[in-house]
């Protein structure tokens, strides 16, 4: 028996990203189980819950390596939860992949720690190409959170790469994650008259802001990144969110053969579509079980190694290269909310 | 309020031998050190979060059971405590360290722990004096909000030092915290908190707490001593919040909010307002409760919820209160 | 200009829940000298069941195999099934705030103040928690109760959903203001919050009127729940808190115990609030409620409206 660990937010805050994440993941556990698990072991999926509350992720790490004995770490979607686990894997030497944590730092704790899916300064550049080229915004106005780590890099990213493209940002404003007034921001920023608004957030929030800057009257494009990706951005946007674009890892609506198998096995099982959280939680578990096999053994610092290796693994959020800051270089896909569904529109490769 | 009961508990206790109990109990904590390694790290995490609760609860315990200072605001100060020993290892730290392996690198990382924890506790001191000089004036209810309200101020304000990590908090603390300090800690402030209140002295705190008016008529200034009570247990608190920040290892500003207050609070009420030892006991099974209850972890803050009004509506003087203590909770 | 009228909307109509939230804290400290601190839940209960109200649901108990679809339905986007909402959520709300009344603070009538305040928490904690188990942590979408359409005027965009709040408000404040002065249940309140022993002792039942208030004041936290969740349609078990606390700093800032003062202090709050989040300083903005507090307290006490009492001994 080999035993994989697994952290997420299975309830709380942001229940839609862990839950999604532990979906992909488990659906990839039972794939590979039924081909004869790897190195002739079965193996076992052992998933803790941290609530989406600031603190526990930690004490998930410590049980699942310490007292369960995983060999590995799959976890987390939100950076700033990634973080307090990470130390904890590089300390242990136990590699720990983040299926969808984009912040930089998260990789940056140390040797142990990889990750499949883009970083923030990546993504957000992907956001200011799309926003100066497809949209054709010359300026644009930033409604960052504050509170979310996430979310700050992004706006830290965005705006080098938004101004380097010849464009102006003509207002920032702030909130704290949980609040649900935006009227003030948001009329501070329709004062500026902005053509467009970039809001780097997590979908509750980004659903009450659309839905505030069209009761202001304010009709101009509002885009985010993969933080906005759940079916909640629509039930709590709306109409308002009709129009809107984001960035993200995958989408369902991809024409790829290895993407329509993948949905159609996810939407038969869970009977919602797959989400990029989902693809990712997938896509972590079968890397991590083909850099097993790669290495031959489960000891921690052979899987390290093949871990870092890995090169052009073909994952069904793109073909995935570990880089020697062990991120994966991968393109991004913009969806557009239409018809309360997310559009596929266009993919921007590194 | 309450008045002093007839069978007033609190008559000077001779058999009290204070300084061998705490070397006794400082030895112990350093024989407990010498084993955190064999425990691994699930049961040593564990393990120092009682340590560190104990800290908090026995602290809390001064304002809210002795003094009788409704105080919601505790986690603020381990908060300022977490940010301000962090701060000193990861700016002054590498400064004046030697190399790693250095032959005194232990010692001087053991220093500048010390070093680390106690500049936390004093800034977390001072703000207990900016917090509790303007609002001991003020009165149980009142105090409760103003005491939260200062800890939620305290947050914002870190979530907006971009130096201090704003949002992100600070991370990549080195890992100081060790059982031994834990416990050594948890002892030390034991201590001080009932030596304080078993002298001369300490007799104020148990006075303003029965009444304050009398109190005062009685010559003594019921506000200094609040306002001691207060910064000494803001003190503590930011020890413990230093503790807390190098054993985690990453700390920001969400994690010290109103919601860890009311835990400590909890622990209080339920080991028994002014009982040191039933604080201590209910600090240990409120932070183990939740990793035994981790199978139904949903229904535990239910569970705990009830309890506590359960607890108030028939037995208001804690769970690990015995004889003599109730009867001045008749009140 | 537009821009300072728009934040003056925003702020009125935030003002306008927190006023409804006030009320309620204000009663019940002018009647009992305690803070309900369970108040703010009451006012997540009042959205929920608002939301349930016109969202088919499965009452499921498991042990018992029991599993029951209900659906009221309630139709969405129409005046009067708003209006039949908002109403069931006040009548459930009150008879919620009642119950509690009678089994967690009643029997502590008799012990010390900080008891009572401790089992206030402990029903907080509670209601929370248990909503949490019932709804689940993620938030929901609010449904659109009343029709909604925006209008814009000289570069002002205002939405039916906060003229309604404001609306509402007013109109829930000024009955309150009619059964506080003009009633006979008004005036057994304003008795016993003067003296409740003297109010006993000239025939009135504290008890009934103690049960009474705090079923008004829930009722008026229900409205406010709703309100709110028409405004920012996310709803969670933990989304009482914030806005809980910022409203009894409300009460505070008009003067604890005094009717019109909560009113003036939520306005107020309201406005402070939107204009410190539309500037630089959005970040503070939490904790500026505090701050607020803070200065009342130490330079006011008895807040804008209130009068200073003196303590006897």
């Amino acid at each position: 028996m080999i035993k994989v660990g697994e952290y997420a937010s299975l309830t709380g805050q942001e229940a839609s990203f862990g839950q999604m994440s532990h979906h992909g993941t488990e659906l990839a556990m039972d794939e590979l189980n039924a081909r004869g698990g790897v190195l002739g072991k079965k193996l076992a999926l052992l998933t803790e819950d941290n609530q989406s509350k600031q603190g526990e992720s930690k004490t998930c790490a410590d049980k699942l390596i310490s007292r369960d004995g995983v060999i590995a770490l799959l976890g987390e979607a939100s950076s700033g939860r990634s973080l307090e686990a990470a130390p904890i894997c590089q300390e242990e030497k136990i590699p720990m992949i983040a299926p969808s944590s984009v912040d930089p730092k998260v990789t940056e704790t140390g040797n142990y720690i990889f990750r499949v899916c883009f970083i923030s300064s990546f993504q957000a550049k992907v956001m200011a190409k799309f926003a100066l080229g497809t949209l054709k915004l010359k300026n644009v106005a930033m409604l960052t959170d504050v509170g979310l780590p996430y979310s700050v890099g992004m706006a830290e990213y965005f705006k080098p790469a938004f101004l380097a493209g010849g464009g102006k940002i003509i207002a920032e404003q702030n909130y704290t994650r949980g609040s649900t007034d935006f009227r003030a921001q948001l009329t501070a920023i329709r004062a500026a008259k902005p053509e467009g608004i970039f809001v780097p957030g997590y979908y509750t929030e980004a659903g009450l802001i659309c839905r505030q800057a069209k009761e202001l009257g304010m009709n101009v494009p509002i885009f985010g990144g993969d933080g906005w990706e759940s079916a909640k951005l629509v039930e709590i946007g709306g109409e308002a969110v009709e129009g809107t674009f984001f960035s993200t890892h995958f989408s369902p609506k991809q024409k790829s053969a290895a993407v329509q198998e993948f949905t159609k096995k996810f939407t038969d099982r869970y009977k919602v579509e797959p989400d990029a959280m989902a693809a990712l939680g997938y896509d972590s578990a079968l890397l991590l079980a083909d850099a097993i096999k790669r290495a031959g053994t489960t000891d921690g610092p052979k899987l390290r190694e093949a871990l870092a290796a890995t090169k052009d693994f073909p994952g069904i959020t793109g073909s995935i290269t570990i880089d020697k800051d062990r991120n994966a270089s991968k393109p991004a896909v913009i969806l557009e909310v239409k018809g309360g569904k997310f559009e596929y529109l266009e993919t921007i490769n590194p | 309020m309450n008045g002093p009961g007839p069978n007033s508990p609190r008559t000077p206790d001779r058999s009290f031998r204070p300084k061998i109990i705490l070397l006794a109990a400082l030895a112990a904590a350093g024989v407990l050190g010498c084993f955190s390694g064999q425990l691994g790290r699930y049961y040593t995490g564990l393990l120092t979060k009682v340590g560190i609760n104990i800290i908090l609860a026995v602290s809390l315990n001064l304002v809210n059971g002795y003094t009788g200072q409704f105080s919601l605001g505790h986690a603020g100060f381990m908060g300022v405590g977490a940010y301000t020993a962090a701060a000193v290892t990861l700016f002054v730290g590498p400064g004046i360290l030697p190399p790693a392996g250095a032959a005194w690198h232990d010692g001087a990382a053991c220093a500048l722990f010390a070093g680390a924890l106690l500049a936390g506790g004093l800034v977390a001191a001072l703000a207990g004096l900016v917090v509790g000089a303007p609002s001991l004036r003020l009165k149980g209810d009142y105090l409760a909000i103003v005491t939260l309200g200062f800890g939620e101020i305290i947050r914002v304000i870190f979530c907006n030092i971009k130096s201090l990590g704003g949002g992100l908090g600070l991370n990549g603390i080195p890992r100081y915290t060790s059982l031994f300090w834990v416990y050594a800690t948890a002892v030390v402030c034991t201590y001080v908190v009932v030596a304080m209140v078993h002298s001369t002295y300490g007799r104020g705190f148990l006075a303003v707490h029965d009444d304050e008016v009398a109190a005062e008529a009685m010559g003594l200034n019921p506000t200094r001593y609040k306002i001691v009570a207060f910064v000494v247990g803001a003190f503590f608190a930011g020890i413990a919040g230093g503790l807390y920040g190098h054993d985690t290892l990453s700390i920001d500003p969400k994690g010290f909010g109103f919601m860890h207050s009311i835990d400590i609070v909890v622990m209080v009420i339920l080991g028994g307002m002014g009982n040191t030892p039933g604080v201590i006991a209910a600090a240990i099974v409120l932070t183990l409760l939740p990793e035994w209850l981790r199978p139904v972890a949903e229904y535990r803050m239910v569970i705990y919820s009830f309890l506590l009004i359960v607890l108030m509506l028939t037995r208001p003087q804690g769970l690990f209160t015995w004889r003599r203590k109730w009867k001045q909770f008749q009140a | 200009m537009t821009e300072f009228l728009q934040q003056l909307i925003n702020g009125l109509s935030l003002g306008a829940v927190y006023a409804l939230l006030a009320l309620g804290y204000t009663m019940v400290y002018g009647i009992l000298r305690f803070i309900n601190f369970a108040h703010c839940d009451v006012f997540m209960v009042g959205a929920f069941v608002g939301y349930y109200a016109v969202t088919p649901f499965t009452l499921s108990v498991a042990t018992i195999g029991l599993s029951l679809p209900v659906n009221l339905h309630l139709g969405t986007h129409s005046v009067a099934s708003g209006v039949l909402v908002l109403l069931i959520a006040m009548a459930f709300c009150a008879l919620l705030g009642i119950l509690i009344e009678r089994l967690a603070y009643r029997p502590l009538r008799q012990r010390s103040k900080l008891t009572v305040l401790i089992t206030a928490i402990g029903v907080s904690l509670l209601l929370e928690n248990v909503g949490q188990l019932l709804f689940t942590a993620d938030p929901k979408p609010f449904p659109e109760l009343f029709p909604v359409r925006e209008f814009s005027a000289a570069g002002l965009n205002v939405s039916t959903n906060q003229l309604l709040v404001i609306g509402v408000s007013a109109l829930l404040l000024l009955g309150l203001q009619f059964i506080v002065l003009k009633t006979k249940m008004g005036t057994a309140m304003r008795a016993v919050s003067f003296n409740h022993v003297a109010s006993s002792l000239v025939g009135i039942n504290n008890d009934r009127v103690i049960s009474f208030t705090f079923g008004l004041g829930s009722a008026l936290a229900a409205a406010g729940g709703i309100l709110y969740a028409m405004n920012y349609p996310s709803i969670e078990p933990y989304m009482g808190i914030l806005p809980g606390l910022k409203a009894f700093v409300a009460a505070v800032l008009g003067g604890i115990g005094n009717i019109p003062g909560a009113a003036l202090g939520g306005v107020l709050l309201g406005l402070i609030e939107t204009f410190v989040n539309g500037s630089h300083y959005s970040t503070y903005t939490d904790g500026i409620a505090f701050a607020v507090l803070i200065l009342i307290l130490l330079f006011r006490p008895a807040g804008l409206l209130g009068k200073v009492e003196v303590e006897k001994v």
